[in-house]
């Protein structure tokens, strides 16, 4: 009997390294670019009246993180402009990354909903696999790629030039550290910012970036040291990652992670902050400055209004800083330079205008080399195989040719980790 | 003097060991728990949200019951808890606290995951679901094994060895899913989304179906075999008294490594059906502190797998009424879990009651300590 065990499992091991010495096969199939594939047609929605039009939000977590917080608030603001009731505004929190969506989603649709929307990166698979199994609903995502190449027509994302935002709360942070600098609090080589990501992948680097240029379009001498916690939402690690960085001579801290962790770690260290989301006033009245959001009411009332009005969802939607998309919050102006909120209202005219582009490559380089070229990897068909050009006439355009952030160069010079 | 006066006086209350109680009036306690648990939710929920308790119940119980759609989901997920449980009960019986049951179910459903990633569509279904399963529960076994050698030859603490491997596993989950998909905020997605090669299949229309099947048939299978086999005889006796068990001649060690690969096996063979039947992804997330939930699932039952498919049965309805009455209501998520807490405590702590008596001083002792 254990011979035969013995045996049985041997052949086993045998066939799964088989298996695995002959996957995948590399089929020739030329790299299609974003402009070469099939483009998903987005299908009607369904006109709907008033009193049947019902929406399900999916969130990865409640409203303890400032991400997900930022969706359901953005939704109760649309529920309030359209009049619509609770029973018509569904809301689920914390639903993993993986067969939970798919269960929420199902459960939205018996629930009557016409749109359902999912807000977190990993959804979305599962949402698509939703959209294919009701294709009489609507499933729209945030920060999704597969949209324009799904084939699904009932399948939208939506993201929005959040890197612009990210560029103006970088030149809040500049202003504070020039008058740093100015006032001889620090030297100009100590004009280091330390920065929370949640991962090292495109919309956190993206992020980043816009932000730390927009922090040296105001203080050139500002520099920037990483750090990553591997986690959207883990106050422990971010708070220690932020102390991490202050005890290593960081003074001013932004993150791309969802928790108060790093807001209060520097309220308690008295260094300045710039956040993401929302206002972090209330967690750090004596050291948070300013925020960057997307504000995704307009969204929300969108596809709601598309639904009530059958018209149609854009496959992939990037909402503009012009139309309200992209905000700043509040200026904490007991904390922020002097003169912040002029040099904020110039610059956000400029980004609104043209005059001034984030990604302009003139104002960057990598590894001491300027950006003439960058294939980017737009067409996420999992091949992770960088397919577009993404610098066109001297500037990188970031969330053009398709609204998920797909600026992805670890580092520009200046930013380590 | 003193001394002698002191040593006469009674406590107030003092607690003696029940030596059996009548199984009515042990239901009666427990009914009685879940009635005060309920009385002290409704308090908690007028005090906190000023909605009606009874509508609150009712959503609670609509949200695990509702639709056939509904009642599936909850016996997809209480057919999880329970094959996870009834994976950690021989080991538990045998008093070897393995608390490695979340790496265990992780490493068997990495392997699966692993299989399912690199095979694609070159082999056919069929055989890719079995050489996942295979997989599933041979590193399942492997996981469980290393702490039972650590154990059985020099005597290590199981409990904290056990805990450890469940960090190791997840990061090797989350360095696997790094080395799959290395652009992204370590999420696998769906794998092999259009061909569903590795999916275990449909039956009756039904996609959880074969899951549920498997672990009831597991669950009887156990149960026999703790209760009329030999071996399980010897998981008693070693549970027991590990003195008694070498007495009689029982190989200590073996039945430990033994027991443990059986423990560990079938939390690989969980992490098949969550990655081949359920999730069809890997992630940190995929045993979700089921592995843990099991210790008390296990324990409620008192070791007895049938008894399991009902206190599982109460923890999942608990937590799928949980998230209904958080969406009905639009209350945070933590509101729902504080209800399931204060139920799971009250039905926790009736079994103190069930097995202790509380013994209050008699009004003659009263006196006599008076004197």
């Amino acid at each position: 009997m254990k011979k035969l065990i013995c045996a049985v499992l041997a052949f086993v091991l045998l066939l799964a390294l088989v298996a695995c010495g002959e996957a995948a096969p590399q089929d020739d199939k030329k790299v299609q670019s974003i402009d070469e594939v099939e483009k998903t047609v987005a299908s009607a929605v369904k006109k709907v009246s008033k009193e049947e039009v019902k929406i399900g939000l999916i969130c990865l977590h409640d409203e303890n993180s400032t991400y997900d917080n930022n969706f359901i608030q953005a939704l109760k603001d649309a529920q309030a402009e359209l009049g619509l009731s609770n029973d018509q505004v569904l809301i689920k929190t914390g639903i993993n990354e993986d067969d939970a969506c798919l269960k929420a989603a199902q459960e939205f649709v018996d629930a009557g909903c016409n749109i359902i929307f999912a807000d977190s990166f990993g959804h979305e698979t599962y949402m698509i696999q939703a959209a294919k199994e009701f294709p009489d609903v609507q499933f729209c995502h945030a920060t999704g790629t597969k949209a324009q190449i799904s084939g699904v027509p009932n399948y939208h994302t939506a993201f929005a030039d959040i890197y612009e935002g990210r560029f103006l709360a970088g030149v809040a942070a500049g202003m504070k550290l020039q008058e740093m600098i100015d006032s001889g609090k620090i030297t100009a080589d100590k004009a280091v910012i330390g920065y929370i990501g949640a991962f090292d992948y495109a919309e956190v680097v993206s992020g980043m970036t816009s932000f730390f240029l927009g922090a040296r379009y105001i203080c050139n001498d500002a520099t920037m040291k990483v750090t990553y916690t591997n986690s959207w939402f883990d106050i422990a690690k971010e708070k220690e990652a932020a102390l991490n960085l202050i005890n290593s001579g960081c003074v001013l801290i932004s993150q791309h992670a969802d928790s108060e962790g790093a807001p209060k770690a520097c309220e308690e260290k008295g260094v300045p902050n710039v956040a993401y989301n929302i206002s972090t006033i209330s967690m750090g009245p004596n050291t948070a400055i300013i925020s960057s959001k997307i504000n995704w009411t307009p969204y929300f009332k969108m596809i709601i209004n598309a639904a009530l009005e059958g018209g149609t969802i854009p496959t992939d939607f990037c909402g503009t800083m012009k139309d309200g998309y992209v905000e700043l919050t509040e200026l904490n102006t007991a904390v922020a330079a002097e003169g912040t909120q002029a040099k904020l209202d110039e610059v956000k005219a400029k980004l609104i205008s043209g005059e001034l582009e984030v990604y302009d490559t003139k104002t960057f380089t990598v590894n001491g080399q300027e950006l003439t070229t960058y294939k980017a990897d737009i067409v996420d068909n999992g091949d992770f195989v960088p397919d577009s050009e993404a610098v066109k006439n001297g500037v990188f355009t970031e969330s053009s040719d398709r609204s998920a952030p797909y600026f992805d160069i670890k580092y520009i010079d200046g930013i380590s980790e | 003097m003193n001394r002698t006066e002191k040593h006469q006086r009674e406590p107030l209350i003092h607690i003696t060991r029940r030596a059996d109680i009548p199984l009515a009036k042990a239901w009666l306690i427990r009914l009685a728990a879940i009635v005060s648990a309920l009385i002290v939710c409704s308090l908690l929920i007028v005090a906190i949200t000023n909605y009606n308790p009874i509508e609150v119940f009712v959503k609670m119980a609509e949200g695990s019951l509702g639709s056939p759609r509904k009642l599936m989901f909850l016996l997809q997920e209480l057919s999880m808890l329970l094959c996870i449980s009834v994976a950690v009960t021989p080991a538990f019986k045998m008093k070897f606290w393995n608390l490695g049951a979340e790496g265990q179910v992780l490493v068997g459903g990495l392997a699966s995951a692993a299989c399912m990633f690199y095979a694609k569509d070159s082999i056919p279904n069929a055989l890719l679901i079995f050489l996942m399963l295979a997989a599933g529960i041979a590193s399942g076994m492997i996981w469980a094994l290393i702490p039972a050698v650590f154990k059985s030859v020099w005597g290590t603490n199981e409990s904290l060895f056990t805990l450890m491997m469940n960090y190791v596993a997840m990061q090797l989950v989350a360095f696997f899913i790094m080395v799959w998909v290395p652009n992204g905020s370590n999420v696998m997605g769906i794998i092999n989304m259009n061909s569903q090669n590795g999916w275990l299949p449909d039956l009756f229309g039904q996609k959880y179906l074969i899951n549920i099947i498997i672990v009831f048939i597991l669950t009887v299978v156990m149960f026999i075999y703790l209760k009329y086999s030999k071996q399980g005889y010897e998981i008693s006796v070693v549970g027991g008294s590990q003195n008694t068990a070498r007495y009689i001649g029982i190989d200590v060690k073996k039945v430990i490594i033994r027991t443990m690969l059986i423990s560990g096996a079938i939390c690989g063979l969980a992490g098949f059906l969550l990655v081949s039947g359920t999730n069809h992804t890997i992630s940190k997330e995929l045993a979700g502190g089921m592995g843990f939930t099991a210790i008390m699932v296990s324990w409620l039952a008192k070791f007895n797998p049938l008894l399991m498919i009902v206190t599982s049965f109460l923890i999942v309805f608990l937590q799928r009424g949980a998230g209904e009455i958080a969406t009905a209501f639009r209350l945070n998520t933590s509101v729902a879990d504080i209800i399931t807490g204060i139920i799971i405590f009250f039905i926790i702590g009736c079994e103190f009651f069930i097995n202790y008596k509380i013994n209050f001083r008699t009004s003659k002792e009263r006196r006599e300590a008076k004197q």
